[in-house]
């Protein structure tokens, strides 16, 4: 097991400095400079800049500081929130993204297990065609249409829930964008639930646990779950990444101060320090869980260890 | 499920007679392997005529494992139903704009003179208000067809979903392929890039790349859009061929194919990739509503298609501004491209029941 972790965080390092690579090479490569705007700057003050940032420095010596300090997790200043450092946008954002994220995954995995299970196990029922075509029309309606309907039908014909705001965790704000957001991945974890479910439904010591005089509750819960919840926790990597882009989206749709509405406005601002910070606190995020979901996987069948 | 697969008839591939007629060049030289087993000259000379009876019959099994698939996709009402949909789709995308513009004089671009017309009016309705056929989605903000526009921005959907994933199946197939067939370090190193590319958060980096690159043209950006969609979509494609063709890699028709001298690109690429186009077709057809809804969410944060073209994802987003007084002009594009994904999605599952029913979810 030490080995199996050891190697997967051989691969989870690197990964880590090919993102932050890649993404501060396409900012640099990309034509003109984050200073450049509609007017030209006269040249002094643009040699001030290009002196203040470090701009006129070779390039390998610029990409190794900011390197450096990334590693050391210490992403600099904004360049358009001025004064501001990218780590106190982070600590300030963070909290809800991580708010909707976290509701919207446990939500779909509440609503996707149940659905998913009772789809199996009343397979080729009514039941299971109409979750199953319920949890297609999920996948296949974005979530920039699904939300913008439940706003209309929600806030702004039956005036219960806000449209957009945020109040914090425990208010109505928090309702619209959690089912937005968990919408597709509810959809995606009953279908997975399904078939893991169906596949082990017929196996053999679910016969035994049957033939044993278990209750049908008891075979359902504590053995055929187990076995057949394993695509799920699989899926979970993934779905972490899936959550990243939906929650840009759920964000500039309900306005919610989040990351993912900050890397939009960096990206639009080319305010390289907060991009090149969000992109590594994302990825660093995502390959810990990525890492974590293996491990759990590692611990739950032995097979993917070797 | 790859044993049922018959290998490609390839007329010029088959063994040459070892008298080599005067002026040809010389046969390719046998390359035997540790452990192959060669076949001396005697069978050689009954080769020829078994060759051509064995070819017959393969075409022949060759065509039911094709009709079979064909026969069990017809079963899956929901399959079917995506088909006759995405057809449908497409066929109106293509043909309506043009047929539009023949009967009522309406294009995508098309602002009304008349002052009383340049307001967004809701389906079915004319400028006083009373039932019409003009506008059957109605209108936009500056009494712009939608219909006209939903049928144009679906050219561009389509063809964004398409393109970009003709561009993941040519990187995708190639890279796994080569990685699959000459196997080895090589093959490790380049399962191992996959590997990371695939846990990058690559959504993010299209948005970087995306608005560092903005193109300050419209084609200039769905040209990049291709590109950026294309090239970061090939990751599973490329395991996914890899995994065939290292089941294929050790059949005899391989051997049989490297026996008669065949060079190892034309062994990949002639006689590997045609097998594996089950899985591919499957998987291709899954691609294009993923690349379609991450085109959408792209034009929806605003780095997508640029006007004046327009795709679902773009007049979705501008129909969200004015979801309060026009409702219509979110649920006609929006609703026409759910629809458009939710049948690609059913027609693609059905292609895998079809296709590969080992892989057929009971």
């Amino acid at each position: 097991m030490l080995r199996f972790i050891i190697r997967r965080l051989i691969i989870t390092i690197p990964t880590i400095l090919v993102v932050i690579t890649i993404t501060w090479g396409l900012i640099r490569l990309a034509p003109g400079n984050f200073y450049t705007g509609d007017k030209a700057l006269p040249e002094a003050i643009e040699q001030n800049i290009r002196e203040k940032y470090g701009l006129e420095r070779p390039w390998h010596e610029q990409y190794l500081r900011t390197m450096g300090q990334i590693l050391r997790l210490d992403f600099g200043t904004s360049l358009r929130y001025e004064g501001k450092s990218v780590n106190e946008i982070i600590a300030r954002s963070l909290p809800v993204s991580a708010t909707v994220g976290i509701l919207a995954y446990l939500l779909a995995l509440i609503v996707g297990i149940t659905v998913g299970s009772i789809a199996a196990l009343k397979q080729n029922s009514k039941w299971d065609y109409a979750s199953m075509t319920l949890a297609m029309l999920g996948i296949s309606i974005p979530n920039f249409v699904l939300g913008p309907i439940l706003v209309l039908f929600f806030s702004l014909t039956l005036y219960w829930l806000p449209p957009s705001r945020w109040d914090g965790f425990p208010s109505k704000s928090v309702i619209l964008p959690v089912i937005t957001l968990s919408a597709i991945y509810m959809a995606y974890i009953a279908r997975l639930t399904r078939a893991g479910m169906l596949e082990v439904l017929r196996s053999d010591y679910i016969r035994t646990a049957r033939s044993k005089g278990l209750s049908e509750t008891q075979v359902v819960i504590r053995h055929a779950l187990r076995g057949g919840l394993l695509p799920v926790v699989s899926y979970t990597g993934p779905a972490l990444a899936f959550l990243l882009t939906g929650t840009v989206v759920v964000e500039s749709l309900f306005v919610l101060p989040g990351l993912g509405k900050y890397f939009i406005q960096a990206s639009l601002n080319r305010d390289e320090p907060l991009i090149l910070g969000i992109v590594a606190f994302i990825s660093m995020t995502l390959l810990t869980m990525n890492l974590l979901v293996d491990i759990a996987y590692g611990y739950l069948d032995p097979r993917i260890r070797q | 499920m790859n044993d049922e697969r018959p290998p490609p008839p390839d007329e010029p591939e088959r063994p040459k007679p070892a008298f080599a007629p005067l002026g040809t060049p010389p046969a390719p030289p046998i390359r035997p392997r540790a452990g192959d087993i060669i076949h001396t000259g005697p069978e050689l000379a009954v080769g020829e005529a078994d060759v051509r009876s064995a070819e017959r019959a393969e075409v022949v099994t060759g065509t039911s494992l094709w009709r079979d698939a064909w026969r069990r996709l017809l079963k899956n009402k929901l399959a079917v139903f995506g088909m006759i949909m995405v057809a449908t789709i497409t066929l109106a995308s293509i043909t309506g704009p043009f047929l539009i513009k023949q009967f009522t004089g309406l294009t995508p671009h098309y602002i009304p003179t008349d002052i009383a017309a340049l307001k967004s009016l809701p389906p079915f309705t004319a400028t006083d208000g009373s039932f019409s056929w003009l506008h059957p989605m109605g209108t936009d903000n500056q009494g712009r067809d939608l219909l006209v526009r939903v049928l144009q921005g679906g050219q561009i959907s389509l063809m964004v979903g398409i393109i970009a994933t003709l561009m993941s199946l040519i990187i995708g197939v190639s890279y796994g392929a080569v990685s699959g067939y000459l196997g080895g370090r090589l093959d490790s190193l380049m399962m191992r890039l996959v590997d990371v590319l695939y846990s990058l958060p690559y959504i993010i980096i299209v948005i970087v790349l995306l608005s560092m690159f903005r193109s300050q043209t419209a084609r200039g950006q769905l040209i990049l859009l291709f590109v950026a969609l294309g090239s970061v979509s090939w990751l599973t494609m490329a395991r996914i061929v890899r995994g065939q063709i290292l089941s294929l890699k050790n059949q005899e028709f391989v051997l049989a194919a490297r026996a008669t001298g065949v060079s190892t690109p034309r062994i990949i690429f002639r006689h590997l990739v045609p097998n594996t186009i089950g899985p591919v077709i499957v998987y291709a057809t899954l691609t294009i509503p993923t690349i379609m809804l991450t085109e959408a969410f792209l034009s929806f944060l605003g780095f997508g298609v640029q006007p004046p073209i327009a795709s679902w994802g773009s007049l979705t987003t501008d129909g969200i501004q004015n979801i309060a007084i026009f409702p219509w002009q979110l649920i006609c594009p929006g609703v026409t491209m759910g629809l458009t994904l939710f049948s690609l999605n059913f027609l693609g599952d059905g292609l895998r029941d079809a296709l590969d029913p080992q892989m057929r979810k009971v």
